[in-house]
Parts: C-alpha cells; sequence; structure tokens
C-alpha cells in the first residue's frame, strides 16, 4: 500500500513538473512523432496496397496460368485450352448454359503521369464479354463498355484519377492505333481499377498476338469447386495448367511487392528511433538532473529508490505516448485515404489507398513507447541512485 | 531523563583517491529525550556530516548509533528509509518544497509512506499546519508563499508524521533577522510543547540561543558552550 502510495505521488508529481520543461519535452515528443508518422506512411503504404491486392480476387474465380508462371504477364494459354477448361469439373455456367470462361491477356502500355508529368507503365488488359462476369465488384459507372471488334477501351476509376489524358470521350494512341475511350469503370479497393481495358480479339489482333492469351478467369460452382477443377487443369495433358483462386494469385502478389516497402519502412523507422531515443534520453536526464534536489528530498524523507525510477520511467512514457498520439494524428490526417500508385508485379502501375488500419498503429506506437523505455531506464536508475545526503550536503 | 540519540566511538572517514581524510575519529554524543541542540562550528568541521549520520543518510565507517535503545548503524538502506520516515522529521535551509504540489499536498508527502487512509491523512496535515499558523494557506504553490511562509510548511512536513526527532540544516540562513526569530519561536514551542528533541545546525550564534544547549564542533571533537 504505502509503496504504491509513494509510487502514485512521484509519478504525479513528475509528470505534473513536465511544462516546467517545455521546450525539451515538446522536441522529445516531436522526434518521436516524427518516427510515428515516418514509420507509419511507410507501413500505410504497404498496408493500402497489400490490401488493394488481396480485394482483388475472389475465392470462386480459378485463375489459370501456364505451369511455372508466377503471373499473368509471364504466362501464355491457348485458344485450344481455353475451350478445355470450360469443359472441367465445377466450373458455373451462365443464364445461357454456357461455361463462365473468360480468356485474358495483358500488355503494357505507356501513359503520362498526372503528379510527375513523366511516362509509367499501365496494364491494358484484354478481355472478352464473360470479363465482368468473373469481376462481380466491377461496375460500367460512366459511359458504356466497349463494343466487341472496336478500337473502344473502358478506363479503371484508379487510373484515370492518376494518369492524364483518359477522360471520357478522349481518344489515345498506343502504338500505331487510336483508341476511344467510351466508359470508366469502378472495382473499389482493387487492383483492376489501375487498367484499361478493351476487347481481346483487337488487342491479339493489334499487338501481334495472334490467337493465343495469357490466362483464364473461370467462375467456379463454389470456392470447394477449386481443388478438382486445379487436378483437371494439371493432369490432362492437352492442359498442363496451374489453376489456383485468384484469392491465393493475388495474396502471393501482395506478399511479394508489400514486403519491399514494409523492409524499406521498418530500417529508416528504426535509424530514426535510435536518433529520437538519444533526444528522449538528453530530455530525461536532463530532468532528473533539475530536480536532482526534490528527489534527493523525496529520499531524505523515506522514498524509495524504486519510486523516484517509477516516476522517470512513467514521466518517458507519457512523453513517447504524447508523441505516438501526434505522429499517428499526422498520418491519419494527412495520408489516410490519399491515393497513391507504385509498380505492381509485372511492372505496371498498380493505384490505390493508403490504408492507416489499427494493426500498423499499434506497431508504430509499440515503437514509439520502447522509445520511452529506453529512454526512461538509465536516466531513472540514476534517479533511483542517487544518495539522499547530497541535498543536505548542498 | 534517558538519550534518545547515542554516538559511541563513532569514526568516519572521507576517501580521496586512495587516502582516507578522518573527519571522526572516536566521536561520542548523547542527546537526551526532549532536547534542543543547537551544533555551531566553522565550515568544513563536520557539522553536516553529523547530521547525515544522525539522519541515517549517511553511515559511519565503525562505532555505534544508537537511537530510542536501538542501534540503527547496521540498518539496510530500506530498513534506514523507513526509520527516517517514522522516526525523523527533516528541515532545510532551503525548505526543498515540491514545486508543483501545494502546501498541503507538500505536508501529505511523508504520509504518502505510511498506510492511513485519505480521510486520516488530510486530517494529520490540518493540524500540522494549524501548528505552524499556515491553515489559510492550504492551496497555495510555494512560489505563491513567502520564505518564512515555505519555511513553516517544511515544518509542518517535518512534523506531519508525528518523528520523535527533528534535524535542522540552518533553518533560517536563507531568512531575515525577524521571520527567522518567528520560525526559531515556533521550533522551540514544538520542544516545549509537543516534546520533539530538535537537532539544530547553525551558523547564526542568535539562531542557537533559541535551543537549549549549544555544542561546538571543531576539527571533529565537540565542545560544550555555555552562555
Amino acid at each position: 500500500m504505502s509503496i504504491l502510495n509513494q509510487t502514485r505521488s512521484v509519478i504525479a508529481m513528475n509528470v505534473r513538473s513536465i511544462p516546467q520543461r517545455l521546450g525539451m519535452s515538446l522536441a522529445t515528443i516531436g522526434a518521436i512523432a516524427m518516427v510515428v508518422a515516418v514509420l507509419l506512411s511507410f507501413l500505410a503504404l504497404a498496408n493500402g496496397f497489400s490490401q488493394t491486392l488481396k480485394g482483388s480476387g475472389a475465392a470462386d474465380v480459378a485463375i489459370v496460368l501456364r505451369d511455372g508462371a508466377d503471373a499473368e504477364l509471364s504466362s501464355t494459354v491457348s485458344r485450344d485450352q481455353v475451350d478445355l477448361l470450360g469443359q472441367g469439373p465445377g466450373v458455373r455456367a451462365a443464364s445461357d448454359g454456357h461455361p463462365i470462361v473468360s480468356p485474358e491477356l495483358m500488355l503494357v502500355v505507356d501513359g503520362v503521369k498526372k503528379s510527375s508529368g513523366t511516362k509509367a507503365n499501365m496494364p491494358l488488359r484484354g478481355l472478352g464479354p464473360n470479363g465482368l462476369l468473373v469481376r462481380k465488384q466491377a461496375k460500367i459507372t460512366q459511359g458504356r463498355m466497349f463494343a466487341p471488334g472496336s478500337n473502344e477501351i473502358v478506363v479503371g476509376a484508379g487510373l484515370l484519377r492518376e494518369f492524364a489524358g483518359f477522360e471520357l470521350g478522349k481518344s489515345i494512341r498506343f502504338g500505331s492505333q487510336t483508341w476511344k475511350v467510351v466508359g470508366v469503370f469502378e472495382a473499389p479497393g482493387t487492383v483492376f481499377e489501375s487498367e484499361l481495358w478493351a476487347d481481346a480479339p483487337v488487342v491479339q489482333s493489334m499487338f501481334k498476338r495472334g490467337t493465343t492469351f495469357q490466362t483464364a478467369r473461370v467462375a467456379l460452382t463454389s470456392p470447394e469447386a477449386l481443388k478438382a477443377f486445379a487436378a483437371y487443369a494439371k493432369a490432362d495433358p492437352r492442359l498442363q495448367l496451374k489453376a489456383q483462386s485468384e484469392q491465393a494469385y493475388y495474396a502471393a502478389q501482395a506478399e511479394r511487392s508489400g514486403v519491399l516497402i514494409k523492409y524499406f519502412g521498418w530500417p529508416l523507422g528504426i535509424i530514426m528511433a535510435i536518433g529520437a531515443l538519444a533526444g528522449a534520453l538528453n530530455t530525461m536526464y536532463a530532468s532528473v538532473s533539475s530536480r536532482a534536489a526534490e528527489i534527493a528530498t523525496l529520499r531524505v524523507i523515506g522514498f524509495s529508490g524504486f519510486s523516484a525510477f517509477m516516476g522517470t520511467m512513467v514521466e518517458a512514457l507519457v512523453l513517447s505516448a504524447l508523441g505516438a498520439l501526434v505522429g499517428v494524428a499526422i498520418c491519419a490526417v494527412g495520408f489516410n485515404g490519399l491515393s497513391a500508385s507504385t509498380l505492381g508485379a509485372g511492372f505496371t502501375q498498380v493505384t490505390f489507398r493508403i490504408q492507416v488500419g489499427p494493426e500498423i498503429v499499434v506497431q508504430a506506437v509499440v515503437l514509439a513507447l520502447i522509445i520511452g523505455l529506453v529512454g526512461g531506464i538509465f536516466p531513472g536508475l540514476r534517479a533511483a541512485r542517487q544518495r539522499p545526503l547530497l541535498v543536505l550536503a548542498g | 531523563m534517558s538519550a534518545l540519540i547515542e554516538l559511541n566511538d563513532v569514526r568516519k572517514l572521507y576517501r580521496r583517491g586512495k587516502e582516507g581524510i578522518a573527519i571522526f575519529d572516536g566521536l561520542n554524543l548523547s542527546i537526551e529525550k526532549g532536547d534542543f541542540v543547537a551544533i555551531m562550528g566553522p565550515s568544513g568541521s563536520g557539522k553536516t556530516t553529523l547530521l547525515n549520520l544522525l539522519g541515517g543518510t549517511d553511515r559511519c565507517d565503525t562505532g555505534e548509533i544508537i537511537f530510542d535503545g536501538e542501534r540503527i548503524d547496521g540498518y539496510s538502506e530500506g530498513q534506514l528509509a523507513a526509520w527516517r520516515a517514522r522516526s525523523v522529521g527533516f528541515i532545510f535551509q532551503f525548505y526543498n518544497l515540491m514545486p508543483v504540489l501545494n502546501a498541503a499536498q507538500n505536508v501529505e508527502l511523508p504520509l504518502m509512506l505510511t498506510n492511513l487512509s485519505a480521510k486520516k491523512r488530510r486530517e494529520n496535515v490540518e493540524t500540522a499546519l494549524k501548528i505552524v499558523e499556515l491553515s489559510d494557506r492550504a492551496k497555495h504553490k510555494p512560489k505563491e508563499l513567502s520564505g518564512g511562509q515555505q519555511q513553516r510548511v517544511a515544518i509542518a512536513r517535518a512534523i506531519v508524521s508525528d518523528p520523535k526527532l527533528l534535524l535542522c540544516d540552518e533553518p533560517t540562513g536563507d531568512l531575515d533577522r525577524s521571520t527567522a526569530n518567528d520560525i526559531l519561536r515556533t521550533l522551540q514551542q514544538l520542544n516545549k510543547e509537543l516534546g520533539k528533541t530538535i537537532v539544530m545546525v547553525t551558523h547564526d550564534p542568535e539562531a542557537a540561543r533559541f535551543a537549549n544547549r549549544t555544542l561546538h564542533l571543531d576539527k571533529g571533537t565537540f565542545a560544550e558552550v555555555t552562555a
């Protein structure tokens, strides 16, 4: 009881005396806020990117690639194989009785980014009438879908935000051909919003791809149907293709690309944290020395070294928690929900929204509290070891 | 009267490098219960060291320190801290109040080391502030009080847990004559009316006159000064 009482009293005194060291305390809060804001920005970028890729895939749609291919760009699937895939087990049929199989091809074309005015790669996807049936989340929101056999394209809303010249009704040149934008589609929180879509046979012909595709998306009757369908696609000697759920495919893509952003964010965050730690240590040592007479007086009266230690520790933790709060606020207000784009798998731009989620906030706050903890321990030990007689001699 | 505190053959060395300089070598002292003793002496004579030994904030190298019949020189740091909280009140030259706490909260500090309830603590604080005639300043912070008032708060803090011994280090060293005399009269009153044993280190012969007896410390030995 007594140890609790005395520790509580010392903690209250330390915290209430923070305004007496306002300048240094604010500098520490600022340094920790910067660490949290920078780390959180990187994690929010990675988070938004991962969430977008993960959100892109459906569990009951199989994506079929050439065995050994990791991404759409490095895969090939023939016309004959597409027909055979439609005969596989567990394939869902459309209202007209035909299996829902969407053979697609993906190419990389150039566009000019609004933000920098520089050229960047964009994915142009060729797909057929079943393209929308395997993407339930995609909807045409302006204009209309492209007409089969025409040089028409529809653009994703995310791509429209980031790239110039794709507004409805505009004409664009890719290579020797001119294309007309006839519609805008939305597919919120998915990678498809960063794409241009056109009719697959037209894309094959304009880009000299013959009759080959790169992937086929196959609608399944249920997620459980995947196993039998994948076994069929692999075992049939005419196919020998790899089928996986679209969800699994994009989760693997997110893992590969998101990890790069995270691995850049954490080292930078930690380097900055070391700087902030130096600031926190400095502030706390200054706090202990400015209160030397107070600490010694309390020790003379009979307060324990533990209470002096805890007072300093809690003060450091309060400063770091305030820093974390400011850092999270900067990030949440300044960056959360902003549109960003980066190179995704296949070196094309993926547009996504920065997401400051609870999980990454916890990670950044924990880092801030570790700064506070380490920044408080050594000054706290100095406070605890302060000899009570000094004040009498002084 | 019996002795409240006794120093028997106390030796205290200060180490400077490999050499040890003896501040006290065979020091003996006995202070009776209820006595008010002033200790005077030139700078460097060991007055503050003596006060630290009496208050359990420093340790002797050899010899015995006995408080109320019990040896305290062998106590651990924790035991000494608990003993100080229970038995000794300290009054400093520069008051040493906590600037962020008001007068009542400063006075309450030693009671935080006890198991008293918040209500009982409040009652004791009110009594202590009443004794030093500062009940109307309970909510004031130290910077809102004069030097004399701050020292009164420090006295209230020293007596709030009802210790037997009060140790005063130059308690009037920072005050003008008239305020100093008020503080000394309060100490005298605590000695006479509440029976507190008081040991006061001072440079000021005027202050020493308020004590029952004065000891002169020089080169580690005492000489009694008779008025």
